[in-house]
């Protein structure tokens, strides 16, 4: 086996665009899961997001502004399921895989005048001498300016959640949704707020994906990706840093496999692929052989209907 | 008063149906398609639904036609397909490898209803198979690949390793090779039809190692649009896909099934269909050769076309011996081609190609 020709520097770079979209979707969905809400339609609102930030970009010739369409039409999307899930006390599951179908067939329909289309190209870091570093530079200073933001994300919802008072107030709604609202929280607009930040982020997500990854649109493009970032949060056990892990271990282990099948070496290429889910499943199991862990970890309140005379 | 008269047409046109249905005895054809992706992937689906609008435009209101997009290869295909046969349909093409055994068991319990396969190898009294000799095209455009590179590398992009995929890719090799003797395969297999961000990996994974043209066997115009942002070349897949990638496409293979899907629906209104094995290649039209780009010079141009003229007048076929296994076991004598039982079943790399072949 010749492992020369593989080259470390363009194998991170292209992890890190891999696992870019399942880092926004999943941050967004650990936010909402954390304030007590399961929302499965991540898919949907990706993939809606995919489609605004690329209709927006595309139309206003502004890659910036079809980001911000994409955050302003996954938050959106997502308010659907906060209003039936919050205000109309619909089941979260159920309501959750028809954000998905939803999402998946709106896009579609507005996608149709935009197939074939090539979006503005999304402008990459470039700071001078920092980016030209051998070996640093490509590594770390070189990436699209989304990358960063992941990141800057990543730390922004560890300090909000671990050092502010909103912070902990998202979290007390998560974990007691009673004790929350007998103290005076409006439980109902707090979870409104979280969906709509979860929702925004897969709208991040997709546009990531449509904008800048690939960059097209086609439709169910995101195929499955949001399933990955729900899986992610489980993975991470509701730890922002653990999502970041997380993303970039799914990206990695799908471009090294994709690399490695490229130099020729011969490793089946199903076991690699499985290879994410094995570690969920794992880390699964795990969790819950422990059970005073998983309590710890995992919202108290998730998925439970919150109603004020409950 | 245009309330009224909105009702007289309607009545007028109801009445016009019904006489219809008497006339000849019965309702609408319905027809049932089943793709694996999106009707909009600009791809193997699109093409499959060009075919179905094609049967719409042919038989007007005498058919009725109806879809289930993005449906998963599995379990998941024997209910979608049991649900079309259920609700009244007369014909249903299930047009994925995958829906083989699905569409096997279902036919099995509606002995009425007709189904045709596509691409499979498992046919019975109800269930035809249908597919396109797609290597013809792969020797066309292998032949362009073996060409244009200038690394020597051709990158190729594969989906599942059935036999299908395996052909194209042995077809495309041998092309190359006999153009460019020098030329060298990379193959990436991604697991899956269509997932445009790991599609677009594999091209980028393979652009990494000094591919410097890129050929696919999966559904989306990903890997178009990269070869198409990093300035190398790339061929349509399924569908022309030019607007994907207007420098990087060189020519493409494209699938025509619009006239095969009119005349087994016709074949079923007359009550003459019968369960048959269609494979057709470039000569009858099912799969055709795109346009080529001028980017390719003019010489190699005539030299593509020839190629494909030989396929169509029969002189030429894709698998023409001396041709040995990857394992250097002899298959194929000097002269000697292929049959099609080989083909169908082709489970083997020929020889030059590196690699191993996932099972």
């Amino acid at each position: 086996m010749d492992f020369s020709a593989l080259n470390p520097i363009a194998l991170v770079a292209s992890l890190v665009v891999a696992a870019t979209p399942l880092l926004f979707a999943a941050l967004g969905e650990l936010v909402t899961e954390k304030s007590g809400v399961l929302n499965l339609g991540v898919e949907g609102m990706m993939i809606f997001g995919a489609i605004c930030g690329f209709a927006i970009s595309v139309e206003s010739g502004s890659p910036w502004l079809g980001l911000v369409a994409a955050a302003i039409g996954g938050a959106l999307i997502s308010l659907i399921f906060g209003v039936l899930t919050q205000v109309l006390l619909s089941n979260q599951v159920a309501t959750g895989l028809a954000l998905t179908m939803f999402g998946l067939g709106l896009a579609a329909l507005i996608g149709q005048p935009y197939a074939g289309i090539k979006p503005p190209s999304f402008p990459k870091l470039d700071l001078p001498v920092l980016s030209d570093l051998p070996v640093i530079g490509p590594l770390l200073f070189q990436y699209d300016y989304m990358v960063y933001v992941s990141l800057a994300l990543t730390v922004g919802i560890w300090l909000f959640l671990t050092r502010s008072r909103a912070g902990l107030v998202l979290r007390a709604v998560g974990e007691n949704h009673d004790a929350a609202h007998s103290l005076g929280y409006n439980v109902i607009l707090i979870r409104l707020a979280a969906i709509a930040f979860g929702g925004a982020c897969a709208g991040l997500g997709g546009a990531y994906l449509s904008l800048i990854r690939v960059p097209q649109w086609t439709e169910g493009m995101t195929a499955g990706a949001g399933w990955i970032a729900l899986a992610i949060v489980v993975f991470a056990s509701w730890k922002p840093w653990r999502v970041l892990l997380g993303a970039y271990l799914f990206g990695g282990v799908t471009i090294l496999q994709l690399n490695l099948q490229a130099l020729g070496i011969s490793i089946q290429s199903q076991y690699l692929s499985m290879t994410p889910y094995l570690v969920t499943i794992i880390v699964l199991v795990i969790m819950s052989a422990d059970r005073s862990r998983a309590a710890l970890n995992a919202p108290a309140s998730l998925g439970r209907v919150f109603h004020k005379t409950g | 008063m245009n309330f009224v008269k909105t009702l007289a047409v309607a009545a007028t046109a109801a009445v016009g149906l019904t006489g219809a249905a008497f006339a000849d005895g019965h309702e609408k054809t319905k027809v049932g398609f089943i793709y694996v992706g999106p009707v909009g992937d600009f791809g193997w689906s699109y093409e499959h639904d060009q075919g179905r609008k094609a049967v719409v435009e042919a038989f007007g209101d005498k058919v009725e036609t109806t879809y289930v997009e993005s449906v998963p290869e599995g379990p998941d295909a024997e209910r979608v397909i049991r649900q079309m046969a259920q609700s009244g349909h007369d014909l249903i093409f299930t047009t994925s490898f995958g829906y083989m055994n699905p569409t096997i068991k279902v036919a099995k319990q509606f002995p009425d209803v007709k189904f045709e396969h596509a691409t499979g190898y498992q046919r019975a009294d109800n269930v035809s198979t249908y597919s396109g000799r797609f290597y013809e095209g792969r020797t066309v455009i292998g032949h362009i690949a073996g060409k244009m590179t200038e690394t020597n590398k051709i990158g190729y992009i594969a989906s599942f390793p059935i036999p299908e995929v395996v052909r194209g890719i042995n077809a495309a090799y041998l092309a190359a090779k006999k153009a460019n003797p020098d030329v060298e395969f990379k193959i990436v297999w991604v697991s899956t039809w269509f997932d445009p961000g790991k599609e677009a990996d594999a091209a980028n994974a393979l652009i990494e190692q000094g591919v410097d043209v890129i050929m696919q066997h999966t559904d989306s115009p990903a890997a178009m649009t990269i070869a198409e942002e990093k300035g190398i070349y790339a061929f349509g897949q399924a569908s022309d896909m030019k607007e994907f990638g207007p420098n990087a496409r060189l020519s493409s293979i494209i699938d025509n099934w619009g006239p095969y899907y009119v005349s087994r629906v016709q074949a079923v209104m007359d009550g003459t269909w019968e369960s048959t094995d269609t494979w057709d290649g470039i000569a009858p039209g099912l799969t055709e050769i795109g346009e080529f780009s001028d980017k390719i010079p003019a010489d190699v141009q005539a030299e593509a076309t020839a190629i494909k003229d030989a396929i169509v007048a029969g002189e030429l076929h894709s698998f023409t011996g001396p041709i040995n296994k990857q394992d250097g076991t002899p298959w194929l004598a000097e002269g000697e081609t292929a049959d099609d039982g080989t083909l169908l079943g082709m489970n083997f790399y020929v020889e030059g190609i590196e690699g191993e072949l996932p099972n």
